[in-house]
């Protein structure tokens, strides 16, 4: 490749003809609360993790309706499924078993390839 | 939206383009990338219509990149421009024909702000006045050149040698139009079909025999931008426009490109190389880049002018698979000849673009 002092800048708009959705459908299936998520963020302000990692379950939540690829895994790993999302959810979203979701679907994906 | 509908909608967005004596003002863009568009228009407009169009070697630059670069004052920009409606006076003429889009668009926002501020028209030509000695009329008409081609098409079809069909399959071209920022999107009403359906290009294209692609990406921005452009560091942000173009037109299969604008050809026709050489991507048809062409040299070439008399030898893309599929005859001997048929040396052609020529 040459160098022109300059790369192409990725674009920021979301083309949902190209995103891959397969853990958002997985989990609207299986876990039908996560499509009440507003994106209020009370979770992320409440949650012991993120209080001493990057953890944040509303960036997750919103990364996973736009179909962005990410490390889910160690995301998600990083949840101490202590609950507290729930207790403070206005919506009444079941945060904690949307976790335990998304581990089952990767570890599935992972089991058929 | 159905095409009907916008066929009906277009036609309240109308403009007055005068019939003739026009005073024409060169593009700073235009006549360095592609010099052959400018002298190809005069010369239709002399020769195919017999309209008076004269242009005056004293006028300058609009400074309409400069303006838009931050790097021009509007005061000075307003004052520069007030000199060349000075010399449109002076030289006897009314109507304005500027060959460029962003001074379209400057002359456009300067006559409006002289309407709102009439304080301000005052001031210039004051400063004019001071600084040259001259005086100035407001212009009667103010028409992009391509406006006239738009005026002019039917009769330009009538005398027309080639028509934009695909002499192979006999189905019209498949052409993707590019209207430059500056045309509508500032004033709406100022350009034939406004911003949302301009239809200045558009018209050309249906009347000559092609087919014009609606994309989803067709109003934006080819990624020149002036300031976008100017800082070498900024130019991911201009060729990803471009690139986000190609990307939304090539499931369409386009054939060709036709621009309005002097700085939308070069970006369109350049950008394409780069990407080729960045990311090794094409978008056109068959695994080829797609030809760009200035809305004179196509006018050029439906009337029969020859494509090197045009320059279309300036061209990062070949134009030659466009030509063929029209049935445009040429001599590829010719190519780097000049006008007095001596050699002026071949350019060193770029590798990406050679493989996506098939030349290798």
């Amino acid at each position: 490749m040459k160098d022109f002092g300059y790369t192409i800048n990725k674009d920021r708009q979301i083309n949902f003809d190209r995103t891959d959705k397969w853990i958002y459908e997985y989990l609207k299936k299986h876990e039908p609360s996560f499509k009440l998520c507003i994106g209020c963020g009370t979770c992320t302000a409440t949650c012991s993790s993120g209080n001493f990692t990057d953890f944040n379950l509303r960036r997750l939540f919103t990364l996973i309706h736009r179909g962005y690829k990410l490390d889910m895994k160690d995301e998600i790993t990083k949840c101490m499924l202590c609950g507290k999302c729930i207790m403070v959810c206005p919506r009444g979203v079941n945060t904690r078993n949307i976790i335990l979701k998304i581990n089952e679907v990767i570890e599935n994906r992972k089991r058929k390839k | 939206m159905k095409n009907e509908g916008k066929k009906l909608i277009w036609k309240e967005y109308q403009k007055e383009i005068a019939d003739n004596k026009y005073y024409y003002v060169r593009s700073c863009v235009r006549q360095n990338f592609f010099p052959g568009a400018e002298t190809t228009f005069l010369r239709i407009m002399r020769e195919v219509l017999e309209k008076d169009i004269y242009e005056n070697p004293s006028h300058t630059t609009c400074t309409g990149i400069g303006y838009h670069s931050d790097i021009v004052p509007l005061d000075t920009a307003m004052t520069v421009v007030a000199r060349q409606f000075a010399i449109m006076t002076e030289s006897g003429y009314e109507n304005l024909t500027p060959s460029c889009i962003t001074s379209f668009g400057l002359y456009t926002e300067i006559l409006d702000t002289w309407h709102h501020f009439p304080e301000v028209e005052q001031k210039i030509r004051g400063l004019l006045k001071k600084a040259t000695g001259r005086e100035f009329q407001i212009p009667k008409n103010l028409s992009h050149a391509s406006d006239l081609i738009f005026k002019f098409r039917k009769e330009i079809a009538q005398k027309a040698k080639y028509t934009l069909i695909n002499k192979n399959t006999g189905k019209p071209l498949k052409v993707v139009d590019h209207i430059g920022c500056h045309y509508a999107k500032m004033f709406p009403h100022k350009g034939v079909g406004g911003a949302e359906y301009p239809y200045v290009l558009a018209g050309m294209i249906e009347e000559w025999g092609g087919e014009v692609i609606d994309y989803p990406e067709r109003r934006h921005c080819c990624g020149f931008g002036f300031r976008q452009y100017l800082v070498q560091a900024n130019r991911g942000f201009s060729i990803a426009c471009s690139q986000k173009k190609f990307e939304s037109m090539a499931g369409y299969e386009p054939d060709m490109i036709i621009t309005n604008c002097p700085g939308c050809p070069m970006f369109l026709d350049r950008w394409q190389y780069a990407i080729s050489e960045m990311e090794g991507k094409v978008y056109g048809p068959d695994g080829k880049p797609i030809p760009v062409f200035t809305f004179e040299e196509v006018a050029g070439l439906v009337l029969g002018y020859d494509p090197w008399d045009i320059g279309l030898q300036v061209h990062q893309v070949n134009t030659e698979p466009l030509l063929d599929k029209i049935g445009i005859t040429y001599d590829p001997e010719k190519k780097y000849n000049n006008k007095f048929g001596k050699s002026m040396g071949k350019p060193v052609i770029p590798e990406s673009l050679c493989e996506a020529h098939g030349i290798l």
